[in-house]
C-alpha cells in the first residue's frame, strides 16, 4: 500500500480513538465543575424552585453516565445537540452558535496565516542566507522581542498605538518635546492607517470590511506567530547548509539562491511543516485573549462564554472541535513531510 | 409673564423640534424686549440643548454572552438589560431621573383595600411594533408569564404577593396582593416586566414584539444588536435617534479603546484606573450618577461570633470606609453608613452615628461583648465585587488596630454565588439595589426571604416591614422606614461599605438631559432619552 495513504488511514484511526478519549476527558472535567447553568443564568436571583424548573428542562437532573451517553450518540450522529439557551419552542441549536464564530475564527486564522506563513518563510529563507550579517541579527532580535511580549500586551501596545495616532500631539509629553520632534513623531504615527480597534463584525459585514476589521487582530496573531515559524525555517536550512551534497552544489557554482531554494529546502520541509502546523493550530484554539481584546465573535470567545455561563453543550462542542482541529492539522504535517521527503515516500 | 415672554417660551419648546426658524425666533425674541444678538444665542443654545430627531448612536456595553436571548425571563446583566427592555419594550410604569414613579405604557394607577387592590389604566391607542393595540389581555398574559410553578423568571419572586390579575375591559388591569403594597408601582417598573403581545393566552416572547421606542433589525447573542426606530412610538416626538447598535464590549481596555477611537459614542462601566487620560480628550464627557447599587460584607448573626451585637458593633467601627472609598474605588463611591438604602431613594435618611473607623469604640464593644481580641474569618472573591480582596485587605489592617484578627480567605471566583455567598459566616456581597425601601428589605432583610443574607429576624424590624408597605399615610411611612433604617444601622448584620456610582463615558455627540439613577446606562433607558447633539 501507499506509505502515505497507509498512515493517513492509521493517523485517522488513531485520531478517533483520541477523539473517544477527548470526549470521556471533557465531560467529566465539565461534570466537576461547580455550579450550573441554571445559577449561572440565574445568579442571585436564583430560587430553588426556577432552579429546578431550569434543570428539568435542560435534562441536568438525569445521571451523569447516561447524559454521557446520549451526548456521545448524538454526535456520532452529527448532532451537536441544542445550547441550554434554548427554550420550549425557540430551540438554538449548537451547530448554528458555532458555525458564524468558527467561520470568523477560521477567517481570522486564515487571514494571519496568508500573512505570517509566507512572511516567515521569506524572513527565515533570507536570514538562513544571509547568517550572521546585521540583517539576520535584526531579523531575529525583532521577532524575538515580539514573541516575547504576551500577545494581550502586544494587542494593548497597538490598539494605544491607534489611539495616539490622533491624540498624540495633546498630549503633555508631545507638548514637552521641542516642537520639531513633536511634529515628526506625529507625522510618523500618521502614516499608520486607521485601523479599528473594534473588531466587531457580524454576518452581514462585507468580505472587505471584514478583513479591514480584522486587521489588528491579525497582525498582533502575525507578530506572535513569526519568530516561531521563521527561527525553524532558518535553522533547518542552516543544517541543511553543512551537508556534503550542498558543498558539491556550491562547487557546481550555483548561485546562494538557488542552493537554498532548490536543494536545502526541499529536505528542511518536514521540520518546517510541523511547526507550521503547530502555529496554525494556535491560530484556531488560541487566539482567545486577543479575541477579546479587540471584542472579535470567535470561537474562543464563544468557549470561555459558555464555560462561565456553563452551557455545556456548547464547551463539548467547542473542546471537541479544538481536539478535531490538533489531529488533523498534525496528520497533514505528517503527509506533506513524507510527501516531501523521498526517502520516507519510497521505504526499502 | 406677559404675551410676547410666553410666546418666546413655547418658541423655545418647538426649536428642538425644528418647527421654528431662527429669523421667526428672533422677531419673538425682539417682541419680548431682546436684543438681535441675545436673541439670536438664545436660539443656537435653545437649538443645541434641545432634544432633536435623526442621526446613529453606537453604545458600548460591558456585557454580553451567548447565551443572551431576548427573553424577559432572563436579562441577566447591562446588555440585555438596556437593549431588549430598555430600548425595545417599556414596563407599566418607570422611574425617572428623579428616582420617582412615572406612567410607561399605563396611563394612570390607582389603589384602594389598603393597597391590596392596584387598578392600571393602559395608554390609549399604544401599539406593539406590528401595529396591534396593547389590551389588558397583553399585559396579564405578560404578567403570568412570570408567574407559576413551571416560570424560569428571575422575576418570580417580585410578583410573589400577587394573588390575582384581571383585566377589565380591554384598556384596564386589576391587581390583587396578599398584602397591601403602597410601592406595587415601583415593582411593576422592573426591566424583567416588559409586556409582549399575548398569542393563545401566552405571552409572546419569541417573535421579539414590543411596544418599545426601538424595533429589533439584528441581534447577535454577545456580539451587537441594532434596533431601529419605531415610528409609531407612544410617547410624542421620542425616540431622537433613527438608529441604535448596542456592541458587547467585556474587555476594559477594548471599551475604553473602542471610545478614544471613536468606534463607538457611549461606554458603559468606564475604566476608573484610566479615567484620568480619557478626561483630557477634549471630545469625550464622564458621567457619573451615584446609584443604588452598594457593596456590603453580610455576616450570619445566628453563628458566633456574629450572634452577638456588640461583635458586629465591633467590626462596623473597626473598617475605614473613607479609605476604601478612596482607595478602592478611587473615590467613585459614596461611604455606606450600614444602611442599604441609598441617599437618592425615597424615604432614605442617614443613621446616627455615622460608622467610621474609629479604633476606641471597637474596642470599647468588644470589651462589651466580653472579648479582649477577635479571630474572625473573612471569605472574599473579586466575583462579589471588583476590588473586593484588595478591600479586604484594607479591613485586616485596620481591624487589627482593633484588636481583631481578620483572616483573609481568598475564595474561588467562581461559582461564588453558590458556594460562598449565604454559606459562609462573612463574605463580600453586591446589591445592585431596588427603587424603594421596602423592596430592598423584603428582598435582603426580611426575615422570610431566601436572599437575606445575614440571617437577620429582628421582630420590631419584620413588623414594621409589614406595616410600612400597607401604610397611605407618606408621614406615618416616614418614620417608620426611619425606623428601620436605624435598626439595620445598629443591630443589623450588614456591613454597608459604600454605595458604587455608575461611571461611564461618552463623546460630545450624544447629548441627554437629567440621568437617572436607578439602572446605569440611563436607568437603562439611554436608547429612548438621548440623542445627538448638534450634528
Amino acid at each position: 500500500m501507499n506509505p502515505v495513504v497507509r498512515t493517513v488511514l492509521q493517523r485517522l484511526g488513531l485520531g478517533l480513538i483520541t477523539l473517544f478519549i477527548v470526549t470521556i476527558i471533557i465531560f467529566s472535567a465539565i461534570a466537576m465543575l461547580p455550579g450550573d447553568f441554571a445559577k449561572a443564568m440565574l445568579g442571585q436571583s436564583a430560587t430553588p424552585e426556577t432552579v429546578a424548573a431550569f434543570q428539568r428542562e435542560i435534562g441536568i437532573d438525569r445521571p451523569p453516565v447516561e447524559r454521557y451517553f446520549a451526548w456521545v450518540g448524538q454526535i456520532v450522529q452529527g448532532d451537536f445537540g441544542s445550547s441550554f439557551a434554548s427554550r420550549t419552542g425557540y430551540r438554538r441549536t449548537v451547530a448554528e452558535i458555532i458555525a458564524p464564530r468558527l467561520y470568523n475564527t477560521m477567517f481570522l486564522a486564515v487571514m494571519t496565516a496568508l500573512i505570517a506563513v509566507p512572511l516567515a518563510l521569506g524572513l527565515g529563507i533570507l536570514a538562513a542566507l544571509y547568517r550572521n550579517s546585521w540583517f539576520d541579527r535584526v531579523v531575529n532580535t525583532v521577532t524575538l522581542t515580539t514573541i516575547s511580549f504576551p500577545e494581550f500586551f502586544v494587542a494593548y501596545m497597538l490598539a494605544y498605538l491607534i489611539i495616539s495616532r490622533d491624540t498624540f500631539i495633546g498630549t503633555e509629553f508631545a507638548q514637552s518635546l521641542p516642537e520639531w520632534l513633536a511634529a515628526s513623531i506625529n507625522w510618523v504615527l500618521n502614516l499608520v492607517p486607521k485601523f479599528p480597534t473594534l473588531a466587531n463584525i457580524s454576518d452581514q459585514t462585507p468580505f472587505w470590511e471584514h478583513v479591514w476589521r480584522a486587521a489588528l487582530p491579525s497582525i498582533t496573531l502575525t507578530l506572535v506567530i513569526v519568530a516561531h515559524m521563521m527561527r525553524m525555517t532558518r535553522t533547518a536550512i542552516i543544517n541543511m547548509l553543512a551537508s556534503p551534497y550542498i558543498d558539491m552544489a556550491r562547487l557546481k557554482g550555483m548561485s546562494p539562491m538557488t542552493i537554498v531554494l532548490r536543494h536545502a529546502l526541499p529536505n528542511a520541509w518536514a521540520p518546517i511543516v510541523t511547526v507550521i502546523a503547530f502555529n496554525l493550530a494556535y491560530l484556531i484554539v488560541g487566539v482567545v485573549v486577543v479575541e477579546v481584546v479587540f471584542v472579535y465573535p470567535g470561537i474562543g470567545q464563544l468557549m470561555v462564554d459558555a464555560v462561565k455561563s456553563r452551557d455545556v453543550p456548547v464547551v463539548q462542542a467547542c473542546a471537541l472541535i479544538f481536539a478535531a482541529t490538533y489531529i488533523l492539522l498534525n496528520l497533514t504535517a505528517d503527509i506533506i513531510s513524507i510527501a516531501t521527503n523521498p526517502r520516507l515516500l519510497h521505504p526499502r | 409673564m406677559s404675551e410676547s415672554e410666553y410666546k418666546l417660551r413655547l418658541a423655545q419648546n418647538l426649536i428642538g423640534r425644528g418647527k421654528v426658524s431662527r429669523r421667526d425666533f428672533i422677531h419673538l425674541g425682539l417682541a419680548a424686549g431682546l436684543t438681535v444678538a441675545a436673541a439670536d444665542m438664545l436660539f443656537v443654545s435653545v437649538a443645541r440643548a434641545a432634544p432633536k430627531q435623526g442621526g446613529f448612536a453606537k453604545l458600548g456595553l460591558a456585557h454580553g454572552a451567548t447565551t443572551d436571548s431576548i427573553d424577559p425571563a432572563g436579562y441577566p446583566d447591562t446588555f440585555t438589560q438596556t437593549a431588549f427592555s430598555g430600548a425595545m419594550s417599556n414596563s407599566l410604569t418607570e422611574i425617572d431621573a428623579k428616582g420617582s414613579i412615572q406612567p410607561d405604557l399605563a396611563e394612570s394607577f390607582e389603589t384602594s383595600d389598603n393597597a391590596t387592590t392596584w387598578v392600571f389604566k393602559l395608554r390609549k391607542g399604544a401599539t406593539f411594533h406590528n401595529g396591534k393595540t396593547i389590551t389588558a389581555d397583553d399585559v396579564v398574559a405578560s404578567m403570568q408569564y412570570h408567574m407559576g410553578a413551571d416560570t424560569k423568571s428571575a422575576a418570580k419572586s417580585l410578583l410573589e404577593s400577587v394573588t390575582n390579575i384581571k383585566a377589565d375591559g380591554p384598556e384596564t388591569i386589576v391587581f390583587t396582593l396578599k398584602s397591601g403594597n403602597a410601592d406595587f408601582p415601583y415593582i411593576m417598573s422592573d426591566y424583567h416586566l416588559v409586556v409582549m403581545p399575548a398569542k393563545d393566552g401566552k405571552a409572546d416572547w419569541e417573535s421579539g414584539v414590543r411596544t418599545g421606542a426601538f424595533v429589533l433589525e439584528n441581534f447577535q447573542p454577545g456580539v451587537s444588536a441594532k434596533l431601529k426606530r419605531n415610528p409609531n412610538y407612544f410617547k410624542n416626538g421620542k425616540p431622537y435617534f433613527d438608529e441604535v447598535e448596542f456592541i458587547a464590549i467585556t474587555d476594559l481596555a477594548a471599551r475604553m479603546a473602542a471610545l478614544s477611537t471613536g468606534e463607538v459614542d457611549y461606554i458603559g462601566r468606564a475604566d476608573l484606573k484610566t479615567l484620568g487620560m480619557l478626561k483630557r480628550k477634549p471630545n469625550i464627557d464622564i458621567l457619573e450618577v451615584t446609584g443604588y447599587g452598594h457593596y456590603t460584607l453580610p455576616m450570619n448573626v445566628t453563628v458566633a461570633p456574629f450572634d452577638n451585637p456588640d461583635v458586629r458593633m465591633a467590626l462596623k467601627w473597626a473598617i475605614d470606609r473613607e479609605e476604601i472609598a478612596q482607595k478602592i474605588f478611587l473615590g467613585h463611591a459614596t461611604v455606606g453608613n450600614d444602611n442599604p438604602i441609598a441617599p437618592a431613594i425615597k424615604f432614605a435618611i442617614n443613621p446616627e452615628p455615622q460608622h467610621k473607623f474609629d479604633p476606641e469604640k471597637a474596642r470599647f464593644h468588644l470589651k462589651k461583648a466580653g472579648m479582649e481580641n477577635l479571630k474572625v474569618d473573612l471569605s472574599v472573591a473579586d466575583a462579589a465585587f471588583a476590588g473586593a480582596v484588595d478591600a479586604a485587605a484594607l479591613i485586616r489592617e485596620t481591624a487589627a488596630q482593633c484588636g481583631i484578627d481578620v483572616n483573609v480567605v481568598r475564595e474561588a471566583e467562581d461559582a461564588y454565588w453558590d458556594n460562598i455567598w449565604l454559606k459562609k459566616p462573612w463574605c463580600a456581597s453586591y446589591w445592585s439595589g431596588r427603587a424603594t425601601a421596602d423592596w430592598m428589605f423584603t428582598q435582603a432583610y426580611s426575615a422570610d426571604s431566601s436572599w437575606n443574607e445575614t440571617f437577620w429576624k429582628n421582630p420590631r424590624f419584620n413588623e414594621l416591614l409589614i406595616q410600612a408597605r400597607a401604610e397611605t399615610d407618606e408621614a406615618k411611612r416616614s418614620a417608620m422606614y426611619a425606623e428601620m433604617q436605624q435598626l439595620t444601622h445598629d443591630d443589623g448584620g450588614a456591613i454597608v461599605l459604600v454605595f458604587n456610582n455608575f461611571v461611564s463615558a461618552k463623546s460630545k455627540k450624544l447629548a441627554h438631559g437629567e440621568v437617572a439613577p436607578n439602572w446605569e446606562n440611563d436607568g437603562l433607558k439611554m436608547a429612548e432619552r438621548w440623542w445627538v447633539a448638534n450634528a
